[in-house]
Formats: C-alpha cells, structure tokens, sequence
C-alpha cells in the first residue's frame, strides 16, 4: 500500500490535492468552535450557497475570472448574516436557510436557462460536490490557495484572544470596551474566505462538515477553548488527508469530498464515544 | 462628582416607552440596589448604563474618573455559554480584553490580575476545570472575577443570585458585600430580592409605575416602607 502511495506521490496533482487538502482542512477548522457556538453552524452551507449563485452568474455573464464575482458577493453575504447576530427580527438560522436556498435556486435557475455547456447536470454536480476538480488544480491555484490560507492562519493567531471574548459573552465584551463589531467583521470575512477557497475541496454541499465536525468532535473530549481549537485543527488535517488517500488509492475512485466527510463522521463518533465513556467512569 | 449619573432618562424600544424622566445619582462607595417588577425596565437601564443601548432621551454620564468602559458586569447566563467549552482561567482573563486595543496577547500584569482576582473570589482549586461543569455558584463567581478584571471601580450585577440556592445565595451576598466595604468597589444590583436589598444596599431605586430614589432609610420610611411593613 506504501509503495502503491509513493507511486502516486509522483504525480503533481497529487501532492498538489495533498497540499491544497490539508490547508483548506486546517483553515475551515478554526473558526468551526466559534460557528458552533453563535448558532451559526448552517452558515457555511449558506454562504457555499451564496458562491454558487455568484458563481453561476459569473458563468452567464461569461466572466472568466470568476473569483472576482464570487469573493465580494460572499463576503458581503457572511457580513450581513452575521451582524444581524441576536437582534434581527429574521433570526440567525432563518436568515441563513433563506439566504442558502435562496442562492441555489437563482443559481441553478440561471446555469439552466443560459447554458453555455451542454452538461449542466453535471456542471452542477461538480460545483455542489467539488467532486473532482481538486484533482485539476494549477499550480497558480495551489499558491492562491497557500497565501490566502496562510493569511488567514495569522488573522486568527492574532485574533485568537478578541474571537474568545466576543464569542463567550459579546455584551460583556462591548460593555468593557471591545470593538465588538469590528472583530465580528473579520471573523465574517475570514470565513467567507475560507469557504470559497473550500468550495475546491468539497463542493459546496459539504463545507459546513468541514467547518463543525472537526470541533464538535473536540468538544467531546477538551474542555478549554484552546485545546479544543488545537484538537480540531489536528483532527480536521488528518481527517483531509486521509480522505484524500483513501480516494486515490481506492481501485474505483471515491469522490474526494465525501470520502474526507465520510472520515470526519467516523472520528466523531469515535471521540463521541471517549466523552461518553469518560463521564461514565467520573 | 458623582461617578455615574442619569439625567431624565427615556428609556424603551422600538419607539414605545417603558420608563420615563428617570434620574439617579451615584457615588463611590455607594451600593445601590434596583428594584421593580418583571417587565418594569431593569434590564433596559442596564444596558443603557453600559452602553449597550441609546436611550431614547436623557443622558448617562460618568465621571469621578470612571470611564464608562470601566463599569464591570455580571450578566444573567447566556445559552452559549451553557455549553461552552472553556477553562476558568481563560475566561477570568478575558476580562482585560477591552484594555488590549489591537494588542493580540495578554500582559504578564494582565495574567497576574487574573490570577489575583480568581484567588480573590476562592476559586483557586478550579482554575483549569471546564466552565461548564462547574455549579451555578461557582460560575458566578467566575464571571464575578472576570468583571473584576475589567474594572477596579464600578460593578453592576444583574440577578446576581438567580437561580442559587439559599446557602450560595448567602455566600454571595457576603462576597458582594466584602467588595463594597472593603474594596471600596461600587456596586449597582438588579435584584428581585427586597429582603437582602434592604439588608446590604445604601441606597434603593424602585422602577415601575411610580420611580423611587432615595438612601436605604428614606425608602423605609416611604409608602413603599409603610406597605412592607403592612405586609
């Protein structure tokens, strides 16, 4: 199996899937705690979603670079979803279902009305399960995907302490002084970020498992907010590549999306069971 | 000066008044508790004193050297934070996040300020357990630390017994009151218990359909003293 692994390590767009894999994994996992615990789980469904339409429309208006439609439009989306925090009328997880439902109609509306391509189905099956582009990535692509992930490592470093505050007691935070809604902001554009760039890896159907599972299975076993950030960023890593290993190696081919999710599930439930287990013997 | 003043306050939301022409004063060193109904505007004027919240008229203003950043706060419990998965340490010292600026990590002052104020608070023995897990007492007394952190002045405390059973109950009150006598912290209390207000506080606000403001003594020897003691 080694050697068989090494053979396809040969292969650029392997250690290109690899790479691009790990990193995705890494990013999406850190703000996954905070998510988790604004109620805002579904919002990495909501915006892939959101980058879908944009992505759609980019396609109709016959815009080749279509990052330049998609990052704006979804960073707008994850900043207006999440200021409208606890005082909106129109809740959280409303104003996200119908934000992401929303998008993927006109979406798929729009692909299936100005077709370019003569396979929309399956266009669309690629963009909602990321399916195999990651397996077609350039190596322009790859240093996209590095730098960006990169920037978004530090932002959180340097945020870590101001994201624990605002997330554990926002009014607190504001009463005695923290610029509340501006670090509100950047964890919205930091995840808007991190979606579209794993919108490559998994599709969009499936980001929001690599933004919760990796912190709900943490959240089992650690106690402290900053073990639980490292154990999920670890868990996330090693979940992506070995997913990623496993749908090379498999003779058939797994999709690489589901098959990293598939290994996130199972980590769940192992770590669900070491909680369990452990208040049992408490 | 007075370190926190209201001014003919209005308060309410979404254009409809629930308190008006409401003004106070208090000084350092005072403790004062705010008494009133369910629905009588408590939780309005506190956010209002901090500033999480534009009155609709009147203005709150501190001084004596308090910044009104500096007002530390014991909030009720929020639902995210019944499950949230942090030690008792990092959220004492997040109380100093609002000194940081863009400053990303804490001062070593800053980490020895946590750690005074959880020694102060006797919670010593549960600096690395898990926030949630802890009892209903304890966890106040978590987040009393915290706001000790953010300020050296001024505490508001809402309903800071809620829910506690009467032995905790009692603890806290005397903890409360070791800060104000001996620390010389002031204290604003939201409180639904008139019993232990009148017991520790110096001076009552009562707020509802008719305002009192007043010292402890004159609020005893008001109508709403004379109805007590009917009582």
């Amino acid at each position: 199996m080694f050697e068989q692994l090494a053979a396809y390590m040969q292969y650029p767009f392997v250690r290109y899937a690899l790479i691009v894999g790990v990193l995705i994994a890494l990013c999406s996992s850190l703000l996954g705690v905070t998510l988790v615990l604004k109620r805002f789980s579904f919002i990495g469904d909501g915006l892939s979603h959101v980058a879908f339409g944009a992505m759609a429309v980019a396609a109709v208006a016959g815009i080749t670079n279509d990052m330049l439609i998609i990052m704006p439009v979804t960073i707008i989306s994850a900043i207006l979803l999440l200021r409208t925090g606890s005082n909106a009328r129109i809740k959280g997880d409303a104003a996200v279902a119908m934000i992401s439902v929303g998008a993927l109609a006109i979406g798929y509306l729009l692909m299936n009305v100005f077709s370019t391509s003569s396979n929309v189905s399956g266009d669309v099956c690629t963009t909602l399960f990321g399916s195999t582009s990651i397996l077609t990535l350039s190596e322009l692509e790859v240093w996209v995907c590095i730098i960006l992930s990169v920037i978004v490592v530090f932002a959180f470093i340097f945020f870590y302490n101001k994201i624990f505050s605002v997330t554990f007691d926002e009014n607190f935070a504001r009463a005695t002084g923290t610029r509340v809604s501006i670090y509100n902001l950047i964890i919205a554009v930091i995840i808007a970020v991190i979606i579209v760039l794993a919108m490559n890896l998994v599709g969009s159907l499936l980001i929001s498992a690599l933004v919760i599972f990796p912190a709900l299975s943490a959240m089992r076993v650690f106690k402290s907010f900053k073990s639980v950030t490292i154990c999920s960023a670890c868990l996330s890593v090693i979940c992506a590549a070995l997913g990623i290993i496993i749908s090379i190696i498999t003779p058939k081919g797994t999709p690489v999306g589901s098959t990293i999710v598939a290994v996130d599930i199972v980590v769940f439930f192992i770590f669900w069971l070491i909680g369990f287990i452990r208040e049992r013997v408490r | 000066m007075a370190q926190l003043s209201c001014q003919n306050l209005t308060l309410g939301y979404e254009g409809k008044e629930i308190l008006s022409n409401l003004s106070f004063e208090v000084n350092s060193g005072d403790y004062l508790c705010i008494v009133g109904e369910n629905g009588s505007g408590k939780s309005t004027l506190m956010k209002t004193v901090l500033g999480l919240k534009k009155p609709m008229s009147g203005k709150v203003v501190t001084g004596d050297g308090l910044l009104q950043t500096e007002i530390g706060y014991l909030p009720q419990q929020t639902v995210v934070q019944k499950d949230f998965p942090a030690s008792v340490r990092e959220i004492v010292i997040s109380g100093n996040q609002g000194r940081c600026g863009l400053r990303p990590f804490y001062t070593k002052q800053e980490k020895q300020r946590a750690a005074e104020n959880i020694k102060r608070m006797g919670i010593d023995n549960l600096q690395n357990r898990c926030y949630r897990e802890l009892s209903g007492g304890q966890q106040q007394r978590v987040l009393l630390a915290r706001a000790l952190c953010a300020t050296q002045k001024m505490l508001l405390l809402d309903e800071p017994v809620a829910g506690l059973d009467p032995k905790v109950t009692a603890d806290m009150y005397s903890l409360i009151e070791g800060l104000n006598k001996k620390d010389k912290i002031t204290i604003i209390m939201i409180s639904h218990d008139i019993e232990a207000a009148l017991k520790y506080a110096t001076h009552i606000l009562h707020i509802g359909n008719e305002i009192f403001f007043g010292t402890r003594q004159q609020y005893l020897d008001s109508r709403f003293g004379a109805e007590r003691g009917l009582l």
